[in-house]
């Protein structure tokens, strides 16, 4: 199966939070806390919220902090352009903010 | 046919929230509060203690709204705490108030900064380190508990250990003593008595951004608490947040807006600096040495130290020497080598950026708290990132979880060219970099900028209408949002205590509701991002870094077409979008308040950031500060002298007069 769906290009950033279906009991706090409404509430009780303005996102981490699930049922994603090196002293290895790391 | 008209009229989704365009609520009170963050709250409070009914406005909501809202790692100006080298008469003297910072303000502050960590503390905020997590650190007050910043032996800017909480602990007061919160309320319109230009404010109309609801607040004072406009200039419009731009999507600048619209007296509009232009990264989350990251050590791709010297250029060698004065010094203000030799503190070399052209040291830099005693390093990645704004999960808790150690890693500092990094107040790596997006990308953040002219009731000049935070010109900063609120709290109370409620003028209630609705009717029209974008660009090309009569008025052109044309063909598709769109008209109606006041300026001042080619002379020496308004279509200018609050007496005499406690 190939996808052919029509629809706008996505926005930017693509999901500046997600959501681990198997945690987030769908409480919608999260969409109570964000100052932007950058999350909906999904119209299907009890699912995660839908993320529908990731571009007014400030990326101030509340709707993390303060998630009464917590354990990442929420996580805040850097865009691409925003993810950070460090380099491991006595290696000298770098590394960086990786997806991985933050789904 | 646009995508978003094919998808209402053939498979609409249907809005979340329940619609109520039209649908009207009046509330009386007799303080009315626009703007939830700190000073906001602090001012509700106060103004609940003293005995008024007091009603709280906000776009967003109050549990983590304004810029304190996700938490705050200083607390500055606390010069009245128990441990505290300076009360603050002495500090005064010490290190007297730049003359672009409202000089009243900074002795409020000085005097109920402590009084407000206290009242904190008294609802809940873990302010002290009770459970000797940093116990031995040099930064802690065995005694007290208490932790402080930059010069330590200064001991009057304190670590808020738990201000990650600090929001929702002021919420939660707020509930507890009964103010009457309305939130994801954007209001737009100060009421007059009698609709009248310049006459006294017993109000304001707005509309929740949820619902559509239009709301009329009658009061008989106004505490105006919200935030200055940010990211005029530059939007980009697919990256607001993270470490485009600082501040949210909702700073747009209503508080001036109505203050003006109202006729309301204005200063420092003219205020900018270079920006960033959406080149940053997320907020101190590169490896640097200032600010929330003082002291850090830094070094150059070949782990070579970047030396510190102290004012006198003497090299600092150890942690330590980082913190401490220089011989002769009372006392030392971050900024690095940009301070005034008077309070310039330990900083890195001033000619770095030389140093790097010419190789001697070698990009990229990093972050190297490996070196520091662990209380220095955990201060930093933990205390101070784990309590302020924006850091505690989208740095702390991303880099942790990516696997960054700070006992082990180097956190890298951006890589720029040295020409266009660091910010006026701070040197080059900082997060806060600087005109790396070319010329003519200015901003209005992180500084004392422009606002409403106040006494020292921190009333405006219009009756019943006070301030309080960055609404105030020249104030900045948590603690001084938080001091200043309370204070105008008061104010306000006392005001509404002495006078008699009157009724607002229904036509202007009417036109401001035919105003606000006329965009949530159309079916078609430009959207928010388009014109913000639009608008930015006129201040980048008629309100750049050089500025003229000629291109300044060519601005005023542009911002009156934009207002007939594409803002008068603006559609909103509900209401949080009818929010973005009203955020434009405040966003235009700003750009022309700076442009007018920038037009007004007829000479240059480097504190300002201001350059005008046909007039270059260097006015700051004149002393004086430009004071605007607008009464019935007029623009009126003014002059009043850089201490235009110390006619009453000195400082001390006219706190003790007017602070009501």
């Amino acid at each position: 199966m190939y996808n052919a769906y029509f629809v706008p290009n996505p926005a930017t950033p693509n999901e500046c939070v997600s959501f681990d279906e198997s945690k987030c009991v769908g409480c919608n706090h999260c969409v109570e806390t964000c100052r932007c409404d950058v999350l909906m509430p999904n119209p299907e009780k009890g699912s995660p919220p839908i993320v529908l303005y990731p571009d007014e996102c400030w990326f101030c981490g509340t709707c993390v902090a303060d998630c009464p699930v917590g354990g990442g049922a929420i996580t805040l994603n850097h865009p691409i352009n925003q993810r950070i090196c460090w380099k491991r002293k006595e290696t000298g290895e770098i590394f960086r903010v990786k997806y991985e790391y933050m789904k | 046919m646009e995508f978003r008209q094919y998808l209402a009229s053939n498979h609409k989704l249907e809005w979340p929230y329940p619609i109520k365009y039209g649908e009207e609520t009046r509330v009386d009170a007799d303080v009315l509060v626009i703007g939830g963050g700190l000073a906001g709250s602090f001012a509700a409070i106060s103004a609940t203690a003293a005995g008024a009914r007091v009603i709280i406005a906000d776009k967003a909501p109050i549990v983590r709204s304004g810029s304190a809202g996700p938490g705050i790692d200083h607390w500055s100006r606390c010069n009245t705490n128990p441990c505290a080298a300076y009360a603050p008469d002495e500090m005064l003297e010490v290190n007297p108030p730049d003359p672009y910072s409202a000089a009243h303000v900074n002795y409020i502050a000085m005097n109920e900064a402590w009084a407000c960590a206290k009242e904190l503390e008294s609802y809940g905020l873990v302010i002290r380190d009770e459970n000797d997590e940093y116990a031995g650190a040099a930064y802690r007050d065995p005694e007290t508990k208490l932790m402080f910043a930059y010069d330590y032996a200064a001991k009057d800017v304190l670590r808020l250990k738990g201000g990650e909480q600090l929001k929702p602990i002021l919420y939660r007061e707020m509930k507890r003593i009964g103010v009457e919160m309305y939130e994801r309320v954007f209001v737009t319109k100060l009421l007059t008595e009698g609709g009248r230009s310049g006459g006294r404010v017993i109000g304001a109309t707005g509309f929740s951004t949820r619902t559509g609801e239009f709301f009329v607040f009658n009061a008989k004072s106004t505490v105006m608490a919200t935030a200055n406009p940010v990211r005029l200039w530059a939007f980009a419009s697919e990256n607001i947040g993270s470490g485009a731009h600082e501040y949210d999507p909702h700073l747009d600048g209503d508080g001036n807006v109505m203050a003006w619209d109202a006729g309301a007296k204005l200063m420092m509009m003219e205020r900018s600096h270079s920006g960033s232009g959406g080149r940053r990264y997320p907020s101190y989350m590169t490896g640097n040495s200032d600010n929330t990251w003082y002291g850090c050590i830094m070094v150059d791709a070949d782990g070579k130290e970047i030396p510190w010297v102290d004012r006198d250029g003497k090299r600092l060698n150890t942690f330590d020497e980082r913190i401490a004065r220089a011989p002769g010094q009372r006392y030392w203000s971050p900024g690095g080598a940009k301070n005034p030799y008077r309070i310039r503190g330990p900083h890195s070399i001033a000619d770095l950026e030389e140093r790097i052209l010419s190789g001697e040291y070698k990009l990229p830099f990093f972050a190297d708290m490996t070196r520091m005693s662990d209380t220095e390093r955990r201060g930093i990645f933990g205390l101070m990132l784990g309590a302020e704004g924006k850091t505690k999960i989208p740095v702390v808790e991303t880099l942790t979880n990516a696997g960054f150690d700070p006992e082990r890693d180097m956190l890298m500092a951006n890589v720029l060219h040295p020409k266009y990094a660091g910010i006026p107040s701070e040197p080059y790596w900082d997060v806060k970099t600087a005109g790396v997006n070319g010329p003519n990308i200015r901003e209005t953040s992180f500084l004392n900028y422009g606002g409403l002219l106040v006494d020292w009731d921190l009333r405006s000049s219009l009756k019943g209408l006070y301030a309080a935070g960055n609404q105030i010109a020249g104030a900045s900063g948590a603690s001084v949002a938080a001091s200043t609120g309370r204070y105008a709290g008061r104010a306000a109370a006392a005001w509404a205590e002495a006078c008699k409620a009157a009724s607002p003028a229904e036509t202007q209630i009417a036109a401001e509701k035919e105003r606000v609705y006329a965009y949530a009717r159309r079916d078609k029209g430009y959207g928010w991002k388009e014109i913000q974008i639009g608008l930015c660009r006129i201040m980048q090309d008629y309100c750049g870094d050089i500025k003229s009569k000629e291109v300044l008025e060519m601005g005023l052109w542009w911002l009156d077409s934009i207002r007939e044309n594409e803002l008068a063909r603006a559609m909103a598709a509900n209401p949080h979008e009818l929010g973005r769109i009203l955020g434009c008209t405040v966003r235009l109606a700003v750009n022309e308040i700076i442009i007018r006041q920038c037009l007004a300026r007829e000479s240059s001042s480097e504190a300002l950031g201001f350059a005008r080619s046909d007039f270059p002379r260097d006015g700051d020496a004149d002393g004086q500060h430009l004071v605007i308004s607008r009464r019935d279509g007029t623009t009126l200018v003014e002059r009043v002298p850089f201490d235009y609050c110390a006619s009453e007496g000195t400082p001390r005499e006219c706190y003790a007069k007017h602070s009501r406690l």
